[in-house]
C-alpha cells in the first residue's frame, strides 16, 4: 500500500454541540500499518473526533475521508462496511449474548461466509481462551477475557482501521497492562489502530505517533518519542493528573 | 447478600407474613383437595369445607385442558408485551388492542369465508387463511402503532410512552365500535368434527387445535429470535442500542420488527380466542391483554420462554384454583373467582419471587 496515502484523514474538521465549540480545525491522518494515539485530558474532543470519524456526529465543516474517499455524511453503516471499526469505551459487550453470538455480530454486515469464518479463525489464533468460551455469556468472562472478545468482534467486522476509544478506562492496573499488550499484538498482525487515550505513559508506550487534544484544538502533533520526552505534555497539555 | 428474605424493616416483616399466608392458603386448599378427593368424608376435608363435592377425574381433566388451551394463548399474547418491553423497557398496554383486532380480522374474515360456503367444505384452509390475514392486520396496526405513537417518543422517560400507550388502547376500541358497532360479533360454528370430543381422554378438539397452533407459533418465534441473524440484531438491540448500532445493525428497523413480530403473535392469538368462544366484542381485548401481561410478569418480563410458562400457569392457575383451592376451602361461588385467582397467582409469585419465574434479576444499572 501507498505510504503517502492515508487510510483515514481528519481535514480541518469544525464539530459542534449546540453553541459549544467541540472540534477546533482539526488535522488528523493515520496512515497504513501505524498505531497512532490522541491524547488529551476530560473535554478536550477525543470522544468527538472517535465520533467523528465514525459517523455518529456530523461537523459542521470540514472532511472525513476513508481511503480518500469522502464519507463526512456517510452513516456508521457504511463506514463499517468499508472498514472503520471501533472497539467501544468499557467493552460494552452483549452481556447475556454468548461469545459466539458477540463475534457474529461484529460481521453482522458482511455476508462472505467463507471470510468471516477465516476471520473467526484468525480470532481464535490470537486470543486462544475466546475459542474456549464461546457458548459462555459474555458477561460470565473475565474482564481480561472480555476485553478480548471486545476486540475479536471488532475485527469480526473485517476492519482495516480500528478505532481504539479509552483502551484503558475503567481497568485494573493489571488489565491496563494486558490490554495494550494485545493492542500491540493485533498491531504486529498487522492491523492499523488508532487509539484514544488519557494515559499518555501507556498509550505512548506502544505507538508510533501521537497527537495531543486540548480543548478542541490539536497542540502537539509528534512521534510517540519525543511526546514522551516532551517537558510540557503533563503539566500543561493532560492536566498534570498522570503520574 | 446472605438471604433476601430474612426480615430487616417492619416492610420486610409484613411481606414475610403475607407470604407466609399466601403459602398457606395454597397449602391448605390444596391438601383440603386431596383429603376430599381421597373421600368427601375425609375428616379434614369435612372440617374445611362441610359441603365438599369433590371432582371427578374427567371433570379435573377437562379444567387443565382448558387451562393449557387458554393459557397458550396469553402466553403467544405475552411474548408481545416482553419483547417491547426487552427492547424499549416499557410496558405497551395497548398490545392487548392488537390481539382484539385479530379476533375482530377473524370474525369479519370466517364470516365472509362461510357465507361463500368455504368454511365448511374446507375447514383448515380457512383457518389458515384467516390466521395469516389476522397476523398480517395485527402486524401492520403493530407496526403503524410504533412509528406513530412510539418512535417520536424514543427518548421520552419511558412513562410517556407507558401512558401514550393507554391512550392507543381506548383509541383502538373506540375505532372498532364506529367500525363494527358496540354489540359482540359470533365466528361461524366450529365444525362438528372439530367440536366433538374426542374419544382420546375425551378432549374437544378445539382445544387440542389451540394448543398445537399455540405451540408452532412459538416455535417459530423462538427460531426466528435464537437461530437467524434478524433474531440476533434484536437480542443485540434490547441489550444495548448504541453498540448494536455500532455493529452496523439498523436500531430502528430492528424495533419496528420487533412490534411486527409481537403483532404477529397477537393476530395468532385473536384467532384463537375466536376458536375458543366464537364471540368477540371491542373489549375482548382488555382482560386477557391484562392477564397475558401478567404472565409476562410471572414469568419474568424480557424472557420469551417464561413468558409461555407464565401463560400456561396463569391459564392454568385461573381455571384450576377456583376448584382446587377455593372450593375445597368452603369459598362459595368459585366458578365466579377466576379472575380474582388469576391476579392472586400473579401476586402470589412476584411476592415470593419478584423478578418472576425465569426472570433474571435486573441490577440497579439495567434497569436505569
Amino acid at each position: 500500500m501507498n505510504e503517502s496515502h492515508p487510510l483515514l484523514e481528519m481535514r480541518s474538521v469544525n464539530a459542534h454541540y449546540g453553541a459549544v465549540h467541540a472540534l477546533k480545525d482539526v488535522d488528523l491522518a493515520i496512515y497504513p500499518g501505524e498505531l497512532v494515539c490522541l491524547l488529551g485530558g476530560n473535554a478536550s474532543g477525543k470522544s468527538t473526533t472517535l465520533k467523528t470519524l465514525l459517523g455518529m456526529l456530523i461537523p459542521t465543516s470540514g472532511e472525513v475521508l476513508l481511503d480518500g474517499e469522502v464519507v463526512t455524511e456517510r452513516p456508521i453503516s457504511y463506514r463499517v462496511k468499508k472498514g472503520v471499526t471501533m472497539v467501544p469505551e468499557n467493552r460494552r459487550l452483549f452481556k447475556r449474548l454468548s461469545v459466539k453470538d458477540n463475534l457474529e455480530l461484529g460481521a453482522y454486515l458482511r455476508k462472505d461466509t467463507d471470510h468471516i469464518n477465516a476471520d473467526m479463525e484468525r480470532v481464535f489464533e490470537l486470543f486462544p481462551r475466546v475459542k474456549e468460551r464461546l457458548s459462555q455469556k459474555a458477561g460470565t468472562l473475565s474482564g481480561g477475557e472480555q476485553q478480548m472478545v471486545a476486540i475479536g468482534r471488532a475485527l469480526m467486522a473485517g476492519p482495516r482501521v480500528l478505532l481504539m476509544d479509552e483502551p484503558s478506562m475503567g481497568l485494573a492496573p493489571a488489565l491496563v497492562q494486558q490490554n495494550f499488550e494485545l493492542i500491540q499484538q493485533i498491531h504486529e498482525a498487522g492491523m492499523t489502530v488508532f487509539m484514544v487515550e488519557q494515559n499518555a505513559n501507556m498509550a505512548l508506550s506502544i505507538a508510533d505517533r501521537g497527537w495531543v487534544l486540548q480543548t478542541g484544538r490539536v497542540v502537539l502533533d509528534d512521534t510517540a518519542e519525543k511526546l514522551l520526552a516532551h517537558p510540557d505534555l503533563r503539566t500543561s497539555y493532560l492536566g498534570g493528573k498522570e503520574s | 447478600m446472605a438471604n433476601n428474605w430474612a426480615p430487616k424493616t417492619k416492610v420486610d416483616w409484613f411481606l414475610t407474613v403475607l407470604r407466609v399466608l399466601a403459602l398457606g392458603v395454597v397449602t391448605v386448599g390444596l391438601l383440603a383437595f386431596i383429603a376430599q378427593q381421597i373421600s368427601v368424608d375425609n375428616p379434614f376435608a369435612r372440617l374445611i369445607n362441610p359441603d365438599a363435592t369433590g371432582l371427578t377425574v374427567a371433570q379435573f381433566r377437562g379444567l387443565v385442558i382448558s387451562g393449557l388451551s387458554q393459557g397458550a394463548m396469553y402466553g403467544l399474547i405475552a411474548l408481545g408485551y416482553s419483547m417491547v418491553y426487552g427492547v424499549l423497557g416499557f410496558i405497551n398496554f395497548a398490545h392487548g388492542e392488537v390481539f382484539m383486532v385479530g379476533a375482530m380480522t377473524g370474525m369479519i374474515t370466517s364470516n365472509k369465508l362461510d357465507d361463500a360456503g368455504l368454511w365448511e367444505s374446507n375447514f383448515i384452509g380457512s383457518l389458515l387463511f384467516i390466521v395469516v390475514v389476522s397476523m398480517l392486520v395485527c402486524t401492520l396496526t403493530a407496526v403503524i402503532m410504533e412509528r406513530v405513537a412510539y418512535r417520536p417518543l424514543r427518548k421520552a422517560p419511558r412513562l410517556i410512552p407507558l401512558i401514550t400507550s393507554i391512550g392507543i388502547s381506548f383509541f383502538i376500541q373506540n375505532t372498532s365500535v364506529v367500525l363494527l358497532g358496540p354489540t359482540s360479533k359470533a365466528y361461524p360454528d366450529m365444525p362438528d368434527w372439530l367440536t366433538a370430543k374426542r374419544t382420546f381422554l375425551e378432549i374437544e378438539g378445539t382445544k387440542i387445535l389451540v394448543i398445537c397452533v399455540a405451540a408452532l407459533a412459538m416455535l417459530g418465534l423462538w427460531l426466528l429470535v435464537e437461530r437467524t441473524k434478524t433474531g440476533k440484531a434484536m437480542r443485540a438491540v434490547a441489550e444495548d442500542q448504541e453498540i448494536a448500532g455500532l455493529m452496523g445493525v439498523n436500531v430502528n428497523r430492528t424495533i419496528v420488527k420487533v412490534f411486527a413480530v409481537g403483532g404477529a403473535m397477537a393476530g395468532v392469538a385473536g384467532i384463537l380466542w375466536g376458536v375458543l368462544f366464537r364471540s368477540v366484542i371491542h373489549y375482548t381485548g382488555f382482560l386477557p391483554g391484562i392477564k397475558a401481561f401478567s404472565s409476562a410478569v410471572v414469568g419474568g418480563i424480557g424472557n420469551l420462554g417464561g413468558s409461555m410458562a407464565g401463560g400456561l400457569f396463569i391459564g392454568l392457575a385461573e381455571s384450576t384454583g377456583p376448584l382446587l383451592i377455593l372450593e375445597p376451602l368452603g369459598v362459595s361461588g368459585v366458578s365466579q373467582l377466576r379472575d380474582a385467582v388469576a391476579f392472586a397467582m400473579l401476586i402470589g409469585v412476584l411476592l415470593l419471587k419478584p423478578s418472576g419465574l425465569f426472570g433474571e434479576r435486573l441490577s440497579a444499572e439495567d434497569r436505569a
